[in-house]
């Protein structure tokens, strides 16, 4: 089955005369990471939503994991894990308790989930810090945690919205290796950012501005098409030129 | 005189040394920026300077007269965004300036003139009428920095302010503090985003507690040892995991446009060239760059590890 990990076509959604999302296409392959970038009110997030099954659209079509995102919203929700940069960590429970809670959420067992966070733990590393209040921990390793704690029911496909955001470098190192190795096993990685660095971790870019999908391609094109160094350039250049119309 | 000046300024919560004696000076006209981890110590600094936090020890001048008698003057002079910001959503973008020039008793007339200032600086003249609850996420932070200004304060503190906001709305943002800077207003921001501690006059990296180093970021990339190559990757995760156990993880580094790799009197070029030898295709492709601040940050820090 050669089925895209997530297929959008003329994807449209409206709010009263406002168009958020103007006519979008585009087909996200199994185990890539898939940059969407835009400006602040682009339409990123509305488009995840609906991705997510959590907006219906106006119009268009789009599928997750081979479901339709109108009829199959409640499955498309089992077959994706999402993490956003409003961490949906319980800063007063304890490591193992956010775990338990979100295994429970997902409908794990009680076998599943004492295995699960066993497995977990030691991925992070944080046996010292199991029965520790979530709120005691940096920043960077919160992170790690919400990113796991989003994918406890296995998920074929991650949506990370702004996963990085306020993080310092090294912490985001740490954790676009962990993207690398989910995608490495076969994992989809939708992911929104702001760094233009981390932009050119990404296999392909989108890149959105008032709604539309003005630029997608491969960082490393888009950076030779432009004449550009970095994608930071390419990024200013595109929303600003387009916004001058 | 300096704007601000901190002097072996120290902060103990419990048996955590957050800020560990440090000292520097931010003078009108001057943009200070501070990088570091998580938990380096940025908030805490700041949130003394501003008089929210007593220090544990230390000095801290605001314009000559010491901040921790004098607080309500420094309170009445300087401006401060705190990391989250909090705008009142339902009122309007005018509303939000209007309120924070009332809170510092500017007489109406003077708010009128501040206002359409700020207007054409932000460019947020078009969306006076908004409710700040509708604005996207680059045009809050230019309200609430905004806001901050309703008094024209001549001092000024940012703690991440441009958190979470796309490159044009940061590039916007950091246009204004430019501005400010040429009108003399002295700032300390601080950031994760090293294209904007770039722009700073001076940049301090912190990290737990202490001050690593502090200078313009050219004398900062100066002292980076060595020199630096970049090898264009096809799976980042992987040839960074082999090189890493090769060379010693403190000299790669994973960077968006390939891996950057530190050499120096113990690892020189040829001797890399031989280690790249078998993985074929990949010496031809050695490129020499000039250290970034990421790069420099980075070293710093795992040499703090060592």
């Amino acid at each position: 089955m050669n089925e895209f990990a997530v297929s959008v076509k003329d994807l449209t959604r409206t709010f009263g005369d406002f168009t958020a999302v103007d006519h979008i296409s585009f087909n996200v392959a199994r185990g890539e990471i898939f940059g969407f970038l835009g400006a602040n009110g682009a339409g990123k997030t509305t488009t995840i939503r609906m991705l997510c099954g959590l907006l219906m659209p106006s119009s268009g079509m789009a599928r997750v994991a081979g479901l339709d995102v109108y009829s199959a919203y409640e499955q498309i929700k089992q077959r994706i894990g999402y993490m956003s940069q409003k961490f949906s960590l319980y800063e007063d429970l304890t490591v193992r308790e956010n775990i338990e809670f979100y295994g429970g959420i997902y409908g794990l067992n009680r076998r599943q989930i004492r295995q699960k966070t066993a497995e977990l733990v030691q991925y992070l590393g944080l046996e010292k810090q199991v029965d520790q209040l979530t709120r005691s921990l940096p920043l960077g390793w919160k992170q790690r945690m919400a990113l796991s704690a989003a994918i406890l029911h296995d998920p074929d496909i991650i949506f990370l919205d702004e996963p990085t955001s306020g993080v310092d470098p090294v912490s985001r190192r740490n954790f676009w290796l962990l993207i690398y190795e989910l995608a490495d096993r076969g994992k989809t990685i939708f992911v929104t950012t702001h760094y233009m660095d981390e932009a050119e971790y990404c296999h392909r870019l989108s890149i959105m501005k008032d709604g539309r999908i003005v630029e997608l391609d491969e960082p490393r094109r888009l950076k030779e098409r432009y004449g550009r160094e970095t994608m930071q350039e390419v990024f200013m250049e595109i929303v600003n030129r387009k916004g001058e119309q | 005189m300096a704007a601000i000046e901190v002097e072996m300024l120290r902060k103990q919560y419990g048996n955590l040394l957050a800020v560990d004696n440090i000292s520097f000076e931010v003078s009108p006209g001057e943009i200070v920026g501070l990088i570091g981890p998580d938990g380096a110590g940025k908030t805490s600094t700041m949130r003394m300077i501003v008089t929210l936090l007593p220090p544990s020890g230390g000095q801290i001048h605001f314009q000559g007269k010491d901040a921790l008698r004098d607080m309500s003057l420094v309170r009445a002079n300087i401006g401060y965004m705190p990391q989250r910001f909090s705008l009142y959503q339902d009122l309007t973008v005018e509303q939000n300036l209007r309120f924070f020039g009332d809170l510092f008793d500017i007489p109406p007339g003077e708010q009128k003139k501040q206002m359409e200032k700020l207007y054409a600086f932000s460019r947020l003249g078009p969306f006076k009428q908004r409710l700040a609850a509708q604005l996207s996420g680059g045009m809050k932070q230019k309200l609430a920095l905004s806001c901050m200004l309703m008094h024209h304060p001549r001092v000024i503190v940012l703690d991440e302010p441009t958190f979470g906001v796309d490159p044009v709305s940061r590039h916007e943002f950091w246009e204004i503090l430019h501005e400010l800077r040429k009108e003399g207003v002295a700032i300390l921001v601080s950031t994760a985003y090293m294209d904007e501690a770039m722009q700073c006059d001076r940049v301090g990296l912190m990290y737990k507690g202490r001050m690593l180093a502090m200078d313009t970021p050219q004398k900062l990339l100066s002292t980076f040892p060595g020199e630096l190559v970049r090898l264009p990757v096809r799976q980042p995760e992987k040839e960074y995991a082999w090189l890493c156990e090769k060379l010693g993880d403190d000299r790669v580094q994973l960077f968006g446009d390939g891996l950057h790799i530190k050499l120096d009197d113990a690892l020189g070029r040829q001797a890399l060239m031989d280690v790249l030898a078998d993985r074929p295709g990949t010496t031809g492709a050695l490129q020499q760059i000039k250290p970034g601040l990421e790069d420099l940050f980075l070293y710093l820090l795992e040499e703090q590890h060592e």
